[in-house]
């Protein structure tokens, strides 16, 4: 017997200063994969989490039979709602930097994951998305002013003080409150989309998880419940290769796709060009119109890149190649969508650029509004006493009394 | 405080080849807090090992290489996730002396950054203390400064028994008066803010009276250590400040002769008050000391909901609420 220790530890392809390798990928042509009808059995369609389903091609020309055939006004959506995101996010990330706000985190090269799946459900399907689903918020018509007033905690904030930036909820819209402990969201979305079962309803769910956050035992709670009861729900990976400082290695990425995680359970799983709008439009429309004709879950895998830090707490060029984004096989997917319209003839680059001034105009008028209802140094103020509402349907007299002794002590003291 | 704990895992992994270290993100990067910071470099990727993103696995793992003869020392990046990790720690890392009598054991430490101050919201503040010394079969350490924070982290690693070792996330880079509005200071100028080189313990079952005084004792421990000394000047009185330092096993003696001495006592956590820690302190207190009390003990604590991002300073036991305490705890006649 050796004396030497033999585990296999994972390791990125490149650490700081060494050139990118994605050769690790496992890419397939666009157009290449299959598409099987909604009704196919799981066990004929395994092939779908093993492959990379992809339409656009790299003259961002869509291709095969995953193509949404998506018309014109569609797709000019959907890239508005991108380049919103993107603006958002660049406001937002500034204004912490400047001390507006405690804390931010970006979708960065993420953003066709939360719009182009958005695009694909029904009003009535129920998101439990994770904290870079902003994209999600966004087009489901949260409201940019809103967004912001809860990253500020000021008086117009949704979770009235109560929690960090970017935890937003919108019942009305049909977005679940986010969540900062991971995969936490993975067995709600089953349980609800359990219910619609139950009461008979045809609406579905879906939530996300990024690669790091698989490794939670509630990712796995949720394969098995889903799969056992055939939910009706669309569980979803945003695989942007990193959790913080570890790649998705440490997840286990590296033995066999997330999108095969189910595959054990008997669950369909398809892993998508996270960066290709059309593919992941499409394999998020087939998972929910499986779903909705009682065929059960889908587990999506999303590649894709986190093209910045980690959040504003994090200094990624500790740990990885400052040019890794750039040198992502799969691209930016605000690019590639934009090429495509300019390649249908539907876009210009100068549509592009004003585009992109609009939405930083729109972005920049939403935040003198936010700031309007103050910020958590300047006032207007929240209620203080709003500290110790909703820890309970009704207010019990202990919190009652703390609340009061709060106020007489503030009192005191002005 | 940062450097002090790297330290201590420093000379323990090389004292001791038993010695390992895992958690999220805690190897290539260091941590998200940097307290292994350089680690994995020098001592390999087999003992400091960045863990996948499962609480339940980092501390079902690090039971069975404990069981294996290693001495794991497990991050858990923020106390507020830990909770994946709770029915291996009940069931399990607190009970298997028990349940074996004897035959078999896993000395754990889960270290563990807690408290709040530092904006973090309900998901990044919390302080679960009272939840882990509720529990049978491990032990509960929560520091206040460097000196401390290295010495016990060295017992702890040590120790035959599970502990779980809190670090107030915001002490980590210096002491904190409780004053919101002033600058934050480091820990250059503290007097427990420097840490020798190399190996020695502080013992697991001792408070540590941070300063004597006459007029009422403060019990105390984390961060709110130091905003108890601020509060007690500001309020003009003699206090004498404990810090429990081991909230399980704790130090009756030190607290019995302390208020046996003052006649009055404030207990003060920043965690909620119901069925928090310091309803077991005021408990000791009252039976070990009932015929010398000159006043009810009373209690400054967190209130008793989840801590919000936007009334941080309010939520928080600040120095003026504690001075507000010692001054009705003196009103007493
Ligand atoms: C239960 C739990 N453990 C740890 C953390 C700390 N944490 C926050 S984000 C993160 C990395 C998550 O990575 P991934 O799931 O890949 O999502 P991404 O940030 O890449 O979108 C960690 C470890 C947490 N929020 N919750
Ligand atoms: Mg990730």
């Amino acid at each position: 017997m050796s004396k030497q220790p033999y585990l296999h530890i994972p390791r990125p392809t490149a650490r700081p200063g060494e050139a990118p390798d994605f050769s690790y990928l496992n890419l397939s042509p666009a157009g290449a994969v299959e598409r099987p009808p909604i009704d196919a059995r799981a066990g004929e369609i395994e092939y779908l989490a093993l492959g990379l389903v992809r339409v656009l091609d790299d003259d961002h020309v869509a291709q095969g039979p995953w193509d949404p055939n998506l018309d014109k006004d569609t797709l000019v959506r959907a890239l508005r709602l991108m380049v919103l995101t993107r603006a958002y996010d660049d406001r937002m990330q500034r204004m912490q930097r400047q001390g507006k706000i405690t804390f931010y985190m970006q979708a960065l090269g993420e953003e066709a994951v939360s719009i182009g799946q958005g695009l694909a459900f029904e009003d009535g399907d129920m998101m439990f998305p994770a904290y870079r689903n902003q994209g999600l918020y966004i087009m489901r018509d949260t409201g940019l002013v809103e967004m912001m007033c809860q990253c500020l905690s000021n008086s117009r904030d949704m979770c009235k003080g109560r929690q960090m930036p970017i935890f937003y909820q919108n019942a009305k819209k049909n977005l679940f409150t986010i969540s900062g402990n991971l995969a936490t969201q993975y067995p709600h979305a089953v349980g609800w989309a359990m219910g619609a079962a139950i009461k008979g309803e045809p609406n579905i769910a879906a939530s996300w998880v990024g690669d790091g956050s698989t490794a939670e035992a509630d990712f796995h709670y949720a394969l098995t419940f889903a799969a056992v009861y055939n939910a009706p729900v669309i569980l979803n990976v945003t695989n942007n290769q990193w959790a913080i400082s570890t790649f998705q290695g440490f997840a286990g990425g590296d033995r066999r796709p997330f999108a095969a995680r189910g595959l054990g359970l008997g669950m369909p799983g398809i892993r998508v060009d996270g960066n290709d709008l059309l593919a992941v439009y499409a394999a998020t429309r087939w998972a929910a119109d499986r779903a909705r004709n009682q065929g059960g879950p889908t587990l999506i895998e999303l590649v894709t890149y986190r093209g910045g830090a980690h959040s504003t707490s994090d200094d990624p060029s500790r740990y990885r190649p400052k040019d890794e984004w750039s040198s992502f096989p799969l691209g930016d997917p605000v690019d590639r969508l934009k090429q495509h319209l300019v390649k249908l003839g539907h876009w210009s680059e100068e549509e592009q650029t004003s585009l992109e001034e609009e939405m930083k105009a729109t972005v920049s008028e939403a935040w003198k509004e936010a700031v309007s209802y103050g910020t958590l140094t300047e006032p207007p103020f929240l209620d203080v006493s709003l500290m110790f509402e909703d820890v309970f349907a009704e207010m019990p007299d202990h919190l009652a009394r703390q609340r009061e002794k709060l106020l007489r002590m503030r009192g005191e003291r002005s | 405080m940062i450097e002090a704990i790297r330290s201590a895992h420093d000379v323990m992994l090389e004292r001791d080849p038993s010695v390992v270290a895992l958690g999220q993100d805690i190897g290539y990067f260091g941590g998200v807090f940097r307290c292994t910071d350089g680690l994995q470099e020098k001592y390999g990727e087999h003992r400091v090992i960045d863990a996948p993103i499962a609480e339940g696995g980092i501390i079902g793992v690090a039971i069975g290489l404990g069981v294996n003869g290693l001495r794991p020392v497990a991050e858990i990046q923020f106390a507020d996730y830990i909770y994946p990790g709770f029915d291996q720690i009940v069931s399990e890392l607190s009970r298997l002396r028990y349940r074996s009598a004897g035959e078999f054991f896993s000395p754990v430490v889960i270290r563990t950054p807690c408290g709040g101050g530092i904006r973090g919201g309900q998901t990044h503040s919390q302080s679960p203390e009272g939840i882990f010394t509720h529990i049978s079969g491990v032990k509960t350490v929560m520091v206040s400064n460097p000196y401390d924070a290295k010495g016990l982290l060295i017992s702890a690693i040590e120790s035959n028994d599970p502990i779980i070792f809190f670090e107030p996330k915001r002490i980590y880079n210096g002491p904190f008066d409780g004053d919101p509005d002033k600058p934050a200071v480091s820990w250059a100028s503290h007097p427990r803010g420097e840490v020798p080189e190399g190996y020695y313990t502080v013992p697991l079952d001792k408070a540590e009276i941070v300063q004597s005084g006459e007029d009422l004792t403060i019990i105390t421990y984390g961060t709110i250590v130091h905003v108890a000394q601020a509060a007690a000047k500001a309020a003009g009185v003699s206090a004498e400040i404990i810090d429990v330092r081991t909230l399980m096993p704790l130090d009756i003696e030190t607290l019995r002769e302390s208020v046996n001495k003052t006649g009055r006592c404030m207990v003060a956590h920043e965690a909620t008050r119901f069925c928090g820690y310091g309803a077991e302190l005021v408990a000791t207190v009252q039976k070990e000391c009932f015929w010398h009390l000159e006043a009810p003990i009373s209690r400054v604590t967190g209130w008793d909901t989840p801590y919000p991002h936007a009334f941080e300073w309010e939520y928080f036991p600040v120095q003026r609420r504690l001075v507000d305490g010692i001054r009705k705890l003196m009103e007493v006649a």
